[in-house]
């Protein structure tokens, strides 16, 4: 069995950046894990720009994000595989992968970095009636189809879903000269980004129908039409509601799910809200050297958040290895919590001896707040408590802790992460 | 000229073809969709039935009997999954417990073997996730589970490898019998001839019959919506779970399926539309109601997709397997409801030596009986599996993560006989986009290897045929060429 001091199971923006820091960081054996034909993820086919502002200080697009950490990997010599497909990942970092050339085999790992991103949820999973024709696509995979493959799937869109790949189809599609009718969202809010509401439908007249869901699909080959309806407050459609709109695509964007399925069979344990790995603040998971980052351990909103988490991951993989795979955790440890409109935390726990001197604890809200506060607390104190003009889920928040506040705190067993009005 | 026409590629029609390929007849099988298995074998509960259910003495009951002895030879020869998980009809009222008494009457009546009663305790360590109101269970350890898609298909593989041919996209428009009492079948792919006719059209069963019958029988499109949940919850029951029946069927039932996944359903609403098979909201929400009656955590949020579909329901809730009395060698297979996934080899085998006995006809001394499936490289050792990989390196390349079905298994699908031309006939043959993404990540791909493969443009690939392309054109800026 060949051996690597660490495995990186991804090659998109996570794995990337993952594998530069970890690099930086002195470690010679890097293995990047790809299951595509190229490196670059999901970014390859994100083709529109917006991307880079907080890591480059400009707009890139997609491809040209993703090839500035390519690049990286290209100058460092870090070594990668594609076309490759982990199949397993056991709890003593054994990797199996396969591949045409290679076959199957096994990797031994110093150090795993889950970086396998997130999928869409299909409409199957959302339980839309109706028939079940040709045209219905979740949204990622028509931007594939339009992007990557220059083909078109159809002229009269409705949307379902205001995730942010459902708005960037929306413009997409509009500029490829398909008329978009209508994005319908099921909650009272959008979960996307709100620059990309405002560039991506609004510029475009293109309505969006907050608290609307599909209730029937029409066509028994292709999709011919959809109807949409007003939900109450349970989601349930109202009666009387019902618009039709003639249409040959329907795409979805409700929701990006983390893939586990092999971190559930290395037996990482995983955080029910986000459907990721539970990771202490050097995002490392319960299984010692495992470590995880990006889209698989929490859906990101922008990827230069998902950039600036993998290098942690990557570092912190690299401080595992040096150590010799001994773990060197500390006997104070802190339960991170999130209530109160917050909805999860990541990371789950903090080592308060071994954290970095500003920590960056990442979390979502649940529903849209107006002139809000987000508060810290230690135990039962508040320790910040910071004015927002505007909360909503589809923006990732963020809280930054100092480890010497937290070494202050001798008897320091929660902290929790509250949305308060006041 | 055929010898024997049959109308309908589904389980019955493909039964009967395998069957009657045994002999030296000229045989053909005409299917107005573009695959096997499109209507009423497509979608329904995937359960290999112990024949408790259907009235005493009645052919529904004998073929449902005779299927379930079949179906373990079968599935070895065609070298398909099938396992006996063995089925509960469970009681949840105290005032209906004699109920389970009548069933099981009717069951030894019928011939179902191994059927016992049991008491609450017994059902709960039996299946420990039953409700808790239960009051007891029939058990019948010879029920099974399936995939009635690779049944379907594999019957007409081997059908079509012992000569069989199988016209697909040909719709049976009008039937007459000329004064030599041949029959012309008129579709849209032009006028067949034969001796004799099979009529296997499932829903269409009524109309195929009516096009040469005065004696005018009735199908009913009995809808039913299922709904299939996430391998992770395939352990939640072990055994398929029925409530006790109602006139409107066997109910609602939770049942691991073949490949690891929760069946739900069916609901069961009678419809006039014959291609009606969309689900609808109060359906969906009609049986998660009623599958937790008797089931406990049920997860419902794990569920991956919806699907409804077709039984074909006659009146009297009775096979017609028979020749029709006004239309000399016209067979009709007609009312092949539920149990007609069990009851297909059944129905074959019934078929096939009426038609020998009519026809006279003699048995080929090389027919082949046994046909191989699919390569399952997840059932190989890794030796093995490198071994293969190294002398077909698309057994390396996963298409489908869900499902890990690799490039190979879907060449295999397409080139094989029957093979598949479509994203639907590629997943009913491999799986590949039937795991929790639904297709999300392997259909672009799988496209690309049809649009390889078969030569044709990708606009031209189809979920299932006809107009469900995909795709519609190029983008601006792509003029039909390469991609720069």
């Amino acid at each position: 069995m060949t051996s690597y001091d660490i495995v990186i199971v991804g090659g998109g923006p996570a794995g990337l950046a993952a594998a530069v820091s970890a690099r930086k960081a002195g470690i010679d054996k890097i293995l990047i894990l790809e299951r595509d034909k190229e490196l670059g993820g999901i970014l390859n086919q994100c083709i529109h720009n917006g991307f880079g502002l907080h890591t480059f200080k400009e707009e890139l697009t997609g491809p040209e994000y993703a090839s500035r950490y390519i690049d990286q990997v290209l100058e460092e010599k870090i070594e990668y595989r594609l076309n490759t497909m982990v199949m397993d990942i056991s709890n003593d970092r054994v990797v199996t992968a396969m591949s045409k050339e290679e076959g199957m085999y096994q990797i031994k790992a110093g150090a795993v970095i889950l970086a396998m991103g997130c999928r869409e949820r299909p409409r199957g999973a959302l339980n839309i009636p109706g028939y079940r024709p040709a045209g219905i696509f979740s949204a990622g995979t028509a931007q594939r189809l339009v992007n990557m493959e220059g083909y078109m799937p159809g002229r009269e869109v409705v949307i379902l879903g205001s995730g942010d790949i459902g708005l960037i189809m929306a413009r997409r599609m509009t500029l490829e000269g398909a008329k978009v009718k209508v994005v319908a969202e099921l909650l009272p809010y959008s979960g996307g980004l709100k620059r990309n509401i405002v560039q991506c439908l609004d510029d475009y007249g293109i309505p969006l129908k907050l608290s609307h869901t599909v209730v029937d699909i029409e066509g028994k080959e292709h999709i011919t039409a959809v109807t949409i309806a007003q939900v109450d407050s349970n989601n349930l459609p109202i009666p009387g509601t019902e618009e039709r709109y003639t249409c040959d695509t329907l795409l979805l964007s409700c929701g990006l799910i983390p893939e586990n399925e092999l971190s559930n069979k290395a037996g990482v344990e995983m955080n029910p809200i986000t459907s990721g790995p539970r990771v202490d603040d050097s995002l490392e998971t319960n299984i010692p050297g495992v470590f995880a980052c990006g889209n698989v351990l929490h859906v990101h909103d922008l990827v230069d958040y998902v950039s600036e988490e993998a290098a942690l991951a990557g570092a912190n993989a690299a401080k595992y290895v040096k150590n010799g795979g001994k773990e060197e955790k500390g006997s104070h440890i802190v339960e991170v919590k999130a209530t109160d409109g917050a909805r999860y935390t990541v990371p789950s726990t903090i080592d308060v001896d071994n954290m970095e001197d500003l920590l960056t604890v990442r979390f979502r809200v649940g529903y849209v707040f107006k002139d809000a506060f987000v508060s810290v607390y230690f135990d039962d104190e508040r320790v910040q408590h910071l004015k927002k003009r505007i909360l909503a889920p589809g923006e990732m928040e963020q809280v930054i802790l100092q480890k010497a506040k937290l070494l202050e705190a001798k008897d320091l067993k929660t902290i929790t992460i509250k949305i308060e009005a006041e | 000229m055929y010898d024997i026409i049959i109308i309908g590629a589904g389980v019955t029609g493909s039964a009967v073809a395998r069957e009657l390929s045994r002999y030296n007849a000229n045989i053909c099988v005409l299917e107005k969709c573009e695959d096997v298995c499109e209507g009423t074998s497509k979608a329904n509960s995937a359960i290999v039935h112990a024949g408790f259910d259907a009235t005493n003495g009645s052919l529904m009951a004998k073929m449902n009997v005779r299927g379930n002895e079949l179906m373990g030879k079968l599935a070895e020869d065609l070298d398909i999954p099938f396992k006996r998980n063995g089925a509960m009809v469970v009681c949840i009222h105290k005032e209906a417990i004699d109920g389970l008494k009548t069933l099981y009457d009717r069951g030894i009546a019928n011939g179902v073997k191994e059927l016992k009663i049991l008491d609450r305790e017994e059902a709960l360590k039996l299946e420990p996730n039953l409700s808790k109101n239960v009051e007891g269970a029939l058990y019948a350890p010879t029920s099974g589970i399936i995939c009635p898609f690779m049944l379907n298909i594999a019957m007409a593989e081997n059908a079509a490898e012992n000569g069989v041919d199988f016209h697909f996209n040909t719709k049976v428009e009008d039937i007459y019998s000329d004064d030599e009492g041949i029959w012309h079948l008129r579709t849209n792919n032009g006028e067949y001839k034969t001796r004799y006719v099979v009529n296997a059209a499932g829903v269409y069963s009524d109309v195929i019959h009516n096009m040469v019958s005065e004696n005018k029988i009735s199908i009913t499109p009995r809808r039913g919506d299922y709904c299939l949940l996430d391998k992770e919850v395939g352990g939640l029951v072990s055994h398929t779970i029925f409530p006790q029946p109602t006139n409107l069927g066997k109910g609602v039932l939770v049942s691991p399926t073949i490949h690891g996944n929760i069946i739900v359903g069916p609901t069961a609403v009678d419809i006039e539309n014959k291609e009606g098979n969309n689900t609808t909201a109060a359906g969906i929400e009609d049986l998660i109601t009623k599958a937790n009656d008797h089931v406990d955590n049920l997860p419902m949020r794990k569920v991956i997709t919806s699907f409804a579909g077709l039984r074909a329901h006659e009146a009297s809730h009775e096979f017609i397997i028979k020749e029709v009395e006004d239309a000399p060698h016209f067979i009709d297979c007609a009312g092949i409801e539920s149990p007609g996934l069990t009851s297909c080899p059944a129905i074959g085998e019934m078929v096939g030596e009426m038609l020998k006995e009519k026809m006279n006809l003699e048995e080929k001394k090389n027919w082949i009986s046994k046909r191989k499936g699919i390569l399952n490289p997840t059932e190989m050792s890794v030796e093995e599996r490198n071994e293969l990989i190294k002398k077909e390196p698309a057994y390396g390349q996963i298409i489908c993560r869900c499902e890990s079905i690799s490039e190979g298994e879907i060449l295999d699908a397409i080139h094989r006989p029957l093979g598949a031309r479509s994203l639907d006939g590629v997943k009913r043959r491999t799986r590949a986009g039937m795991g929790r993404c639904q297709g999300g990540f392997c259909s672009p791909r799988v496209m690309e290897i049809l649009h390889r493969e078969l030569n044709l443009p990708l606009e031209e690939i189809t979920k299932s045929g006809g107009r469900s392309n995909i795709v519609l054109e190029r983008t601006k800026g792509t003029n039909g060429g390469e991609t720069a």
